[in-house]
């Protein structure tokens, strides 16, 4: 599950953004960033799941271990700490990079830093 | 309080030829700081930076008397920067605020990067950043208020304190406090770092490119390669993310004008340390101000979904530490 924040959230979020009243100046600003919550529920509906059963199986495979994903990165986060991983290890590299090209996708697929990351790789 | 009566009786002291002032109006913007725009009756265009009454204390924020103070100290050693007029007085009735000239140009990141009217200023705007940051960080320290004092270690320490308090997991930032503490770059003499020069806070004229840099709330001591890092940051290049220098310059010409102005070489990996940081910092900051969503102080679509930018960064970050590695 995609968290900070979470689909129900942002679905909540919108609940209270449609109930003001469209009478102030921040309103058009508002209604831009609702627009754009809505569209980005609608890929997180799309993509979510496949996302996260990839997150998960690199997790588990990275720490070899079974649990949920926010178990397994909460593992990782401690193993990064105390130093049980290192940050360069190519296997922890790999999977941040492909955890971030998942995720960029469903959050906001126009970030021009997904066209940074893949090109100068190649 | 009447901001506009206020300016208005004030307006004999900010120039010699004024009675008055007309047309004040706030501008959007920081929610820390309110910032006016107003006119002498002479015709005088001027800016009034002031905090707002009951304004929550920041930790990282300078009084605005300071701040006037080392905008003054910038541009005793030639950096373009709005002329402070007037640090106003408790009498004045604006409370703590301070009267600036106010500039022409544009500081909207977008139009600078591909307005068709900047295309020519574009060019050699990234030297000019390095220029303009070698005379600020040149800037004697005896001529300076009280600042605070931070280094590579220090920033990642205090971030990361931060990001702890937000109880969020996220391994690409533990990656990348790990191995930016591992990159963490010594400190040598500090120099006055502006905090915060990037695309959007420089304003800048189609034909006079570089006239001001704006906002010194953040500004401290620190190492010089913070501001030069801090404006290649990939979230404020606008989408052209081939031009490294704030999205309308390279590296190598940021660099060179820096050095040519007498502000030292600084090795291009001392700046993608600091602009790795400039990502994480900018990554904790967005998770911050979902944690003012999620704790509801402030429950509005916005504060929400700039949580989702947090995913910005670690593309950014990741793409950083490969490069780094």
């Amino acid at each position: 599950m995609i968290t900070c924040p979470t689909a129900a959230e942002l679905r909540e979020g919108l609940d209270r953004f449609d109930r003001l009243d469209d009478g102030d100046g921040r309103h058009a600003f508002l209604a831009r960033v609702a627009d754009n919550a809505r569209a980005l529920l609608a890929r997180e509906a799309e993509l979510g799941a496949a996302a996260e059963a990839g997150e998960q199986a690199r997790l588990s495979a990275l720490l070899g271990r079974d649990g949920d994903v926010q178990t397994l990165n909460r593992l990782l986060c401690e193993a990064l700490a105390a130093g049980t991983l290192s940050p360069t290890d190519p296997a922890v590299m790999a999977h941040l990079r492909a955890t971030a090209i998942d995720r960029i996708a469903i959050d906001q697929p126009t970030y021009c830093g997904l066209e940074a990351l893949l090109v100068t790789r190649a | 309080m009447d901001i506009a009566a206020a300016l208005a009786r004030l307006a004999p002291r900010l120039s010699v030829s004024a009675t008055s002032a007309r047309n004040a109006h706030r501008l959007s913007g920081g929610a820390s700081l309110e910032t006016w725009a107003f006119d002498l009756d002479d015709g005088t265009p001027l800016i009034l930076r002031r905090r707002p009454d009951n304004a929550p204390p920041r930790d990282t924020a300078q009084p605005l008397a300071h701040e006037a103070a080392l905008i003054r100290a910038a541009a005793a050693t030639g950096a373009p920067v709005p002329v402070v007029v007037h640090v106003c007085e408790p009498s004045d009735g604006l409370g703590e605020a301070y009267v600036m000239g106010r500039l022409e140009g544009e500081t909207l990141g977008k139009r600078i990067v591909r307005g068709a009217a900047f295309e020519t200023v574009r060019q050699g705007l990234a030297h000019r950043c390095g220029q303009v940051l070698a005379r600020i960080h040149a800037t004697p320290p005896e001529t300076l208020p009280a600042l605070t004092t931070s280094d590579a270690l220090g920033e990642l320490a205090r971030y990361e304190a931060i990001y702890r308090q937000t109880e969020a997991w996220r391994p690409t930032f533990e990656a990348a406090f790990r191995q930016l503490e591992r990159l963490a770059p010594r400190s040598d003499q500090p120099v006055l770092v502006h905090g915060d020069f990037r695309n959007g806070n420089l304003m800048i004229h189609p034909t006079g490119g570089l006239v001001g840099v704006l906002d010194w709330e953040l500004a401290h001591l620190g190492d010089p390669a913070e501001d030069l890092g801090w404006i290649c940051v990939n979230s404020w290049r606008f989408g052209q993310w081939r031009k490294p220098v704030g999205g309308f310059g390279d590296y190598q010409a940021l660099l060179d004008g820096y050095a040519e102005a007498g502000g030292g070489e600084i090795p291009l990996s001392r700046l993608q340390f600091w602009q790795a940081l400039g990502s994480l910092k900018w990554g904790v900051m967005c998770l911050m101000m979902y944690a003012s969503f999620a704790t509801g102080a402030d429950p509005s679509i916005e504060r929400a979904m700039i949580g989702r930018r947090v995913s910005e960064t670690e593309i950014d970050l990741v793409h950083l530490l490969e490069v780094m590695a």
